[in-house]
């Protein structure tokens, strides 16, 4: 209860903090385009949302402590160097480039690289956009340049009619492209994958594609309208599009999209395994060899202690399980049902 | 789909004759392309001839589930505790170094931890497991309780496993003399014995022993 309690406190927080950066950023709401205020409502709950979940998420015991390590190890004075470096390899190899799907299948990691570089590439143009942090205006007296506003604050400009300008206005539609493709490579990889097909799920495996698609073709859909067809449309098409959106980002805290938030923890995770490594190690109580850090197997002793097991052990050579290494475990299973098989 | 309710696993170390037919099967399942998920150990290797196969036990309340942070693994509810969902799992090792059986495997360069899931393409439509399918020696058996219990008159399956001071009870049934008086398999109790009663003695075939 109490858990609960504190994760909507969050959650009203950080949705709270988003409000104030949405009014503030778009000067008193003076650049905040009121047509797109059904999206603004919808990432305000997709905020609460998230924020709730993650600090539910936070409160569970393995996570708990891998939270608090996590930037203990980060933070030590005789690591930080390292750990930063660490930081930029990881950032960039394993979150930019996604090196670890790669490395787990070269179709899975086309199919996810063009989904999040899609994503990326149209949540950076559109929730700016929708909060009114970022707007056009023309320069005065001069129809055929555009001049972006940050914040409020007058930035570069560029000519209407011209390739940057091209590129610029139709910034989403190459982010579509990144997601269909995407989302065609994951649908066919679901379709003819016999290991994804024994364990998938309509709610966690398929409707997150669908979403995607069907938010990246009513946008093209509008883009096609105001471009060919004269508009043809283009009212039920915004609606229809909005609807798409809105229920994404609904989706978001309750799907498979939340692992974009659980994602980050794989940094603290390298961290801990990193200094871990470079610190003293347990070694197994029955072969002696060393099969983890220490500070790893005290820890998961703590959350084991937590979450109710007792693998402690009396009258044993050892005090508790956890100091026993995988293999030797699984040779203690054999030789235990052997021992039964002695009168 | 579901594991059929009326067949179940059962294994049997005793029987296993290290011949690696498990492993290379257990490599072609769809569900871990390439990546063999069973453990073949061998119990006491200076000493012993002794092998054993070690597949995921499926434990009722699993620790590799409940210690992950990423909440990456799940049981279904045929029981049987999938390998982690690759969205989530975060390669940490917490399930590595929890699981009682010493199932989970951590694939460094993946950061993902596989673990045994019962071949689920395979079981979940009603075949055996591949490492079950080709198993001659029948140490790792999937059937009906009957088929075993015709099999093996001398043995009865439990499902209860101790460590320390926790109990574990599983999907995955191990075989056990039908006079045991206690049908917990004691784990730790055997943790300073060697396997010497089972096994062939490796120092009568050493090498001063014998002419080359």
């Amino acid at each position: 209860m109490q858990e609960k309690v504190k994760a909507t406190v969050w959650g009203f927080c950080v949705m709270g903090l988003l409000a104030a950066a949405i009014v503030f950023g778009s000067r008193n709401l003076a650049h905040f385009d009121a047509a797109l205020v059904g999206y603004t409502f919808a990432v305000l709950f997709a905020t609460f949302g998230i924020t709730y979940r993650y600090s539910m998420w936070l409160q569970r015991p393995p996570t708990a402590m891998y939270w608090k390590r996590g930037w203990q190890l980060f933070l030590q004075p005789a690591f930080l160097a390292g750990n930063l470096v660490h930081w930029v390899r990881k950032v960039t190899v394993d979150f930019a480039f996604n090196r670890f799907i790669f490395n787990r299948g070269k179709g899975r990691w086309g199919a996810h690289w063009l989904i999040m570089w899609g994503c990326v590439l149209a949540t950076a143009i559109t929730f700016p956009l929708v909060f009114g942090w970022i707007h056009f205006q023309t320069e005065p007296g001069n129809l055929e340049w555009y001049r972006t506003y940050v914040f409020g604050f007058p930035t570069f400009a560029f000519p209407v009619h011209s390739i940057l300008g091209f590129l610029i206005f139709h910034g989403l539609v190459w982010a579509s492209f990144l997601v269909i493709a995407g989302v065609m490579l994951a649908m066919r990889r679901r379709m003819k994958d016999h290991g994804a097909a024994a364990v998938q799920q309509f709610g966690e495996d398929f409707l997150p594609l669908i979403l995607l698609f069907a938010v990246s073709v009513t946008g093209l859909m509008l883009t096609a309208s105001y471009s060919w067809m004269r508009g043809q449309g283009y009212e039920f098409l915004s609606l229809l599009h909005a609807i798409t959106v809105i229920f994404t980002l609904l989706w978001l805290p309750f799907g498979k999209f939340f692992h974009i938030f659980q994602r980050p923890a794989q940094l603290g995770v390298s961290f801990y395994k990193r200094v871990g490594g470079l610190e003293t190690q347990a070694h197994c109580a029955r072969c002696k060899e060393p099969f983890a850090s220490l500070l790893h197997v005290t820890d998961l002793m703590t959350v084991q202690q937590q979450l109710g097991y007792k693998y402690e052990i009396e009258n044993g050579p050892t005090d508790h399980y956890q100091h026993i290494c995988p293999a030797c475990r699984r040779r203690m299973l054999a030789i235990a049902q052997g021992r039964m098989w002695n009168r | 789909m579901a594991v059929p309710q009326q067949y179940e696993f059962f294994i049997d170390p005793n029987r296993c004759i290290g011949c690696q037919s498990c492993v290379q099967a257990c490599g072609e399942c769809d569900t871990h392309k390439g990546h063999p998920m069973i453990h073949l150990e061998y119990v006491d290797r200076p000493f012993s001839v002794q092998t054993a196969p070690v597949v995921c036990m499926h434990c009722e309340s699993p620790t590799c589930a409940e210690v992950c942070p990423a909440d990456a693994i799940k049981k279904t509810e045929d029981g049987v505790v999938q390998t982690a969902r690759k969205p989530r799992c975060i390669g940490c090792s917490n399930c590595v170094l929890s699981c009682p059986f010493g199932v989970p495997k951590m694939k460094t360069e993946l950061e993902l931890m596989m673990k045994c899931d019962m071949c689920y393409d395979r079981t979940s439509v009603g075949k055996k497991p591949m490492c079950a399918t080709v198993c001659p020696s029948q140490a790792l058996f999937f059937g009906t309780r009957e088929e075993i219990e015709r099999l093996r008159p001398r043995s009865v399956p439990t499902n209860r496993f101790q460590f320390g001071r926790q109990t574990i009870t599983t999907k995955v049934n191990m075989m056990v003399p039908s006079f045991s008086e206690n049908m917990v398999v004691d784990v730790t109790a055997a943790m300073n014995e060697p396997p010497v009663d089972q096994s062939f003695d490796m120092e009568a075939l050493a090498v001063s022993d014998f002419e080359f």
